[in-house]
């Protein structure tokens, strides 16, 4: 089937198979940020935004996503320069592979949330596993980020 | 492993009902879960340009399309308002926001997982499900309709009552399936508890009177008990009857207690 | 001299990178049109393929190949990243007519799609006859039915593995009169802990790409923490020479050790060397759970003997290890469960045993997982001892105070080596301190069911294996007076690319934007053994010192020769050689340049280290929880750590490193179960079911340091990788039982188990 969509600000059409996920569908296409890491959407390493919104790529069909914007990592460059720096600083990116969701998805906590608290950034972010850096570090980040801003 | 034939947008309700009525077709819900099922679906039929991810709001109801999110769900402010909170209670130790955010109202309803903390607070808010063919039902009622009978669940119907609720749950980790769900909800001077994830789904204790004096300590405990005496629990890799049994009679009595507090 | 860049908490090289999602990983740097490997896996515990049938398969459009055990090389050799010869014994073929576990290797099928694929590995017919599965740790040893009964199955060290007693190792060793010292203490007692085959579940599950290149050799890029090792592992799987072979590593999106074993590489290996094409192969999450190699089953029996007054003169450790179906890292983890538990005691012991047997099940083959063996040690002899304290109605720090190895002590239990470097003790003050221990130690009664209370534990683990691994580093004056690093052993996102040029940029006096770090590939790489056993920073970072020392020594050389004197009346002054009367000298930059013309010395050099002792890491971890004892949920509030690993050379990394292993323990401690059905099925086979902790799972996690020298590491460094996964499980145990009265010594401690517990209690 053939489906039209705005892929990071660009017009996409695509010939599809109707069970191609849109986690595959992206990589396809170059947005190789975008990861798998388990295939019962508990690890949030494939979250990337439909039409604003976070969700998980690997259980959404690229199809669903036609008419709608998807927006990956690559799309998304200078507003997550913006902070993952601060997460650099800590040392807590550690193997990467579980950055672009978590970078993604606090993207979109920082979108709805510009000033939360640590509870609430680890409910929004709770979807986002990490195995290497026992999350505080990420936390510590985020922290100092919203820190310098106010300082700023 | 998951395979789809086709992929159908469907441009009316009654062309959704069509297709659906074929054993190998599925309607999509948000999809989650789809994953851990092994299936070969012939033909997907998608929803989601039959403009249901909507919440209205009538004089009585809130009308929640089946489309809509369980992340809209939780932060629509005129249903946080009704439940006291309870329904984003429900729904946060649901995976993560990204999930919630694809994950549907509709699809939560339709699968009928005994894990459901959705189904559990639905019936907490005396829900009725809205089907295409055969009307609208209660939430128990649509439970007990037979699975081969595939109509398309188009919405909740939440009715606005003045209501006192508390929802708890129990869970291994914060973010995994319940082991057990619970809800009690006041109501005009009538109070019950829906407790789900047994792992059986959710079922609907009325107090029998056990709390016609007030809520006290001692009736709550005794409301618990009742409860978890009368509901029949099972054992999954989460954990065994025994257990669930033990703290559905104390989420129970916490739930009412907490009730108590809230009414002050 | 005030160190400049060793200490100094700089940002990872490769961090933003990552953080900014550029293609990094195997997946981002391979071609997407290699053919799609999969692997048919049994059903059976244990069962001989009778008949196997692939023609239906082999017809499916887009199906390249389809092998079974009939296509493969006899030669039996084993996956476990160990330097040659491994002590695991080689028990296993490329695919076998025997199945040892649900999820063990039936078939390969390469084809052009995914698709292709999956219909081709359901067309394959076999026909199993179905046997006997030896699914009970307990019982494996001189049971009648043999996991391994085939007659070329090797053990080519002595580790006393035996396959038709389905033995892969047993050992005691002692010191001191055992008997006699137990018999004179005021008190004895036994008990006995379990830990579970717990899963590494790093995020990017085992894949692996391979190719033949322009001079026909195999290519391999895969996800690994051992590419030397991995080099003999597909050569000897192939049965062709380790010329022929060619292995590099891109960014690992996580190790933890499981990327220490082969799990994935010989199937496309196998599957590029006959047909030519290149394949890859990406594990599912389900296969990583359940034909992974998690960490080892144990069961610990630990007696201690005591005196009243808390001294603590003897223990006696038994522990039963389950290998599974194949022997990786079988006869070497377990010894760490003695050796690096039992002598964190040195201080009090008078004498001590550890005997061990190590068994074959028909059960997921285990390997290496982060703690290797101290882990599950520690946690049965950290919890005797908590235990002891409670029997003795005494602080368990005061305890420990008593008891415990101090600087400059011989450790008999530690192959009689010295503590050359050891802050325990001050470990032990300073979690205090942080932690309030004081104030926290008292169970706290909340309300509503809940209680606060807390739990310590303490943890070693090596640096390396000594007199076995080797380290080694190439560095390089460029042209312009830059640098290169080259290593083999292999960042996993641990930061030893940083850490290692760190040492460089201290030893060379250079910026650390100067030097270009590359690791690891086996044909430009200098041999290292790998990424494991806490090695890296110790080993290899020695040989990068050892590198950088005779790199200056060969810039002074071409120095003197262009001031016109003699190496004697030089010295390398980072951004010159100059003469050491200050009366001339030559820049860097022209002394770099002078290095590619007309010149015989070499601005490149290759240094190798192997350290003939592995000093060992300690931390002393300290845990606050709330338990309800209504329904048994544990929830922990507070981790408090302090870690002794020599000089951190990057305290930001080192911090991580310590946080990211209390996590993975408090997942173990916790949540992360491993179970099996009556036909050997594992339950716990994907992120769905295998709980490991979120950052709601976690509570608040602080880390310090109490820094020792180990005159022995690089600028006095030890090592932390994998010491900070041993104090979660242990500590928690013991909160547990303060607020309950219970002691659970099987894991993970589940609300049920804590609820029922208390009621059976």
């Amino acid at each position: 089937m053939e489906i039209k969509l705005t892929l990071n600000g660009k017009a996409v059409t695509a010939h599809i198979e109707a069970d191609t996920l849109l986690l595959d569908f992206v990589r396809a296409r170059g947005c190789l940020s975008v990861k798998r890491g388990c295939e019962t959407e508990n690890c949030g390493l494939c979250t990337v935004l439909l039409d604003g919104k976070p969700i998980l790529s690997c259980a959404t069909l690229a199809a669903r996503a036609a008419g709608h914007h998807v927006q990956t990592l690559e799309g998304l460059q200078e507003e997550a320069a913006d902070f993952v720096g601060f997460i650099a600083d800590q040392g807590a990116e550690q193997c990467g592979f579980c950055n672009p969701g978590f970078v993604m998805n606090t993207i979109a906590l920082l979108r709805e949330n510009p000033d939360p608290t640590d509870d609430e950034i680890r409910a929004y972010l709770a979807g986002n596993l990490c195995r290497c850096s026992g999350y505080e570090g990420q936390l510590r980040g985020i922290r100092a980020y919203l820190d310098s801003k106010k300082e700023g | 492993m998951l395979t789809i034939r086709e992929y159908v947008r469907a441009k009316s309700l009654e062309e959704a009902y069509a297709l659906a009525q074929k054993r190998n077709n599925v309607v999509l819900g948000g999809m989650g879960w789809l994953n851990l099922q092994k299936r070969n679906v012939g033909t997907a039929i998608d929803l989601c340009d039959l403009g249901l991810d909507a919440i209205e709001e009538t004089e009585t109801d809130y009308r929640v399309g089946a489309m809509v999110s369980l992340r809209a769900f939780e932060q629509h402010q005129g249903l946080q308002t009704l439940s006291q909170g309870a329904i984003a209670e429900s729904l946060k130790g649901i995976v993560g926001v990204q999930f919630r955010n694809s994950a549907t109202v509709g699809g939560s309803v339709y699968a009928r997982f005994g894990f459901s903390d959705v189904t559990t607070i639905l019936m907490a808010l005396e829900a009725k499900v809205e089907l295409y063919k055969a009307g609208v039902l209660t939430m128990e009622e649509f439970a007990a309709l037979p699975r081969t009978q595939r109509d398309i669940l188009v919405r909740i119907i939440i009715p606005k009552v003045r209501r006192s609720i508390c929802y708890l749950s129990q869970r291994n980790t914060k973010t995994d399936i319940p082991v057990l769900t619970c809800a009690v909800v006041h109501r005009e001077g009538e109070t019950f508890a829906v407790v789900g994830a047994c792992p059986r789904p959710a079922a609907i204790y009325p107090d029998g009177g056990v709390l016609a004096e007030g809520i006290t300590e001692e009736t709550a405990r005794a409301f618990g008990g009742k409860v978890a005496a009368e509901a029949v629990f099972g054992s999954n890799s989460r954990s065994g009857a025994d257990y669930r049994r033990k703290v559905a009679a104390v989420l129970v009595r916490r739930a009412a207690l907490a009730l108590k507090e809230q009414e002050g | 001299m005030e160190n400049k860049h060793v200490s100094a908490a700089v940002r990872k090289k490769d961090a933003m990178q990552l953080l900014l999602g550029k293609p990094a990983f195997m997946e981002d740097v391979t071609p997407a049109d290699a053919l799609v490997v999969k692997v048919l896996r049994s059903p059976h515990a244990h069962a001989l393929i009778e008949e196997i049938n692939t023609d239906l398969a082999k017809k499916v459009e887009g199906i390249v190949a389809v092998y079974t055990y009939k296509d493969v090389p006899q030669r039996r050799f084993t996956l476990a990243g160990q330097t040659s010869p491994e002590p695991s014994p080689w028990d296993r073929l490329i695919l076998d007519r025997r199945v040892r576990y649900v999820g063990d290797g039936v078939a390969i099928v390469a084809g052009e799609t995914e698709k292709a694929v999956n219909t081709a590995l359901r067309r394959i017919k076999v026909k199993y006859t179905v046997l006997e599965p030896v699914l009970d740790m307990h019982t494996a040893l001189d049971h009648p039915v043999l996991v391994h009964p085939e007659e070329d199955w090797v053990s080519v060290i002595p580790v006393g593995a035996d396959n038709k007693r389905n033995l892969v190792a047993q050992e005691t060793t002692s010191d001191g009169d055992v008997e006699a010292v137990m018999a004179d203490c005021d008190l004895t007692f036994t008990r006995t802990y379990h830990t579970k085959a717990c899963q590494q579940a790093m995020m990017e599950t085992f894949r692996t790409y391979t190719e033949l290149d322009p001079y026909g050799r195999l290519h391999v890029v895969s996800s690994t923490q051992i590419v030397f090792h991995l080099r003999r592992i597909i050569a000897n799987a192939l049965d062709i020479p380790q010329s022929k072979v060619r292995v590099e590593k891109p960014r690992i999106g996580g190790g933890f050790g499981a990327k220490q074993t082969s799990v994935a590489e010989v199937y496309p290996a196998f599957v590029t060397w006959k047909t030519g094409r290149a394949a890859r192969m990406v594990f599912s999450r389900a296969e990583c759970q359940t034909s992974g190699c998690p960490r080892h089953e144990m069961e610990m029996t630990v007696k201690i003997g005591a005196m009243k007054d808390g001294h603590i003169r003897c223990i006696d450790l038994h522990t039963l290890s389950n290998t599974g179906a194949y022997s990786e890292h079988g006869p070497t983890t377990v010894g760490l469960s003695g050796h690096k538990s039992i002598p964190l005691y040195t201080g009090g012991l008078e004498a001590f045993r550890f005997s061990y047997d190590v068994v074959y099940t028909n059960v997921q083959a285990a390997g290496a997982y982060r703690g290797y063996g101290a882990t599950q040690g520690i946690f049965a002899v950290e919890s005797a001892v908590n235990e002891l304290a409670e029997m003795l109605e005494m602080d368990p720090v005061a305890l420990r105070e008593k008891n415990i190895l101090r600087e400059g002590m011989v450790m008999p239990a530690y192959y009689g080596e010295k503590a050359n470097a050891c802050a325990l003790d001050r470990c032990l003050t300073r979690a205090k301190e942080i932690f309030g221990w004081e104030e926290k130690w008292p169970v706290r009664d909340m309300g509503n069911g809940k209680v606060r209370s807390a739990g310590v534990a303490m943890a070693m683990q090596g640096s390396c294996i000594s007199n076995v691994d080797i380290g080694s580093a190439t560095v390089r004056l460029q042209e312009d007076g830059t640098y290169t690093l080259s290593i083999g052993a292999a960042d996993m996102g641990t930061g030893c690319d940083t850490i290692l040029s760190q040492i460089m940029a201290e030893c060379m006096g250079c910026k650390l934007e100067d030097i270009a770090v590359f690791g690891a590939d086996t044909d430009s790489s200098p041999y290292d053994s790998g990424s494991y056993a806490s090695s890296t920073t110790y080993v290899t970072g020695k040989a990068v010192e050892k590198a950088c020392t005779q790199l200056k020594a060969n810039l002074c050389a071409i120095g003197a020769q262009m001031l016109g004197c003699t190496v004697e009346e030089v010295e390398f002054a980072s951004t010159s050689v100059r003469k050491k009367d200050g009366s001339a000298e030559v820049s860097l930059a022209d002394v770099a340049n002078k290095t590619t013309i007309g010149n015989n010395t070499s601005a490149q050099v290759t240094a190798t280290h192997c350290s003939p002792v592995s000093p060992p890491p300690y931390m002393v971890g300290m845990v606050e929880i709330e338990l309800d004892k209504e329904t048994g949920s544990v929830e922990v509030l507070d981790y408090k750590a302090v870690v002794d690993c020599g000089t951190p050379i990057n305290p930001h990394l080192a911090r991580i490193q310590a946080e990211g292993g209390i996590v993975q323990g408090i997942g173990m401690a916790l949540s992360e179960n491993v179970t099996y059905d009556e036909k050997g099925r594992i339950t716990e086979n994907n992120f769905f079911q295998y709980k490991i902790p979120t950052r709601l799972d976690m509570g608040k996690l602080q880390v310090e340091f109490e820094a020792s020298y180990e005159p022995t590491g690089p600028f006095g460094a030890k090592s932390i990788g994998e010491v900070v996964i041993n104090t979660p499980s242990p500590a928690i145990a013991q909160a547990v039982a303060r607020a309950t009265g219970v002691w659970h010594r099987t894991l993970p401690i589940t609300p049920e188990k804590v609820l029922m517990g208390m009621e059976e209690a």
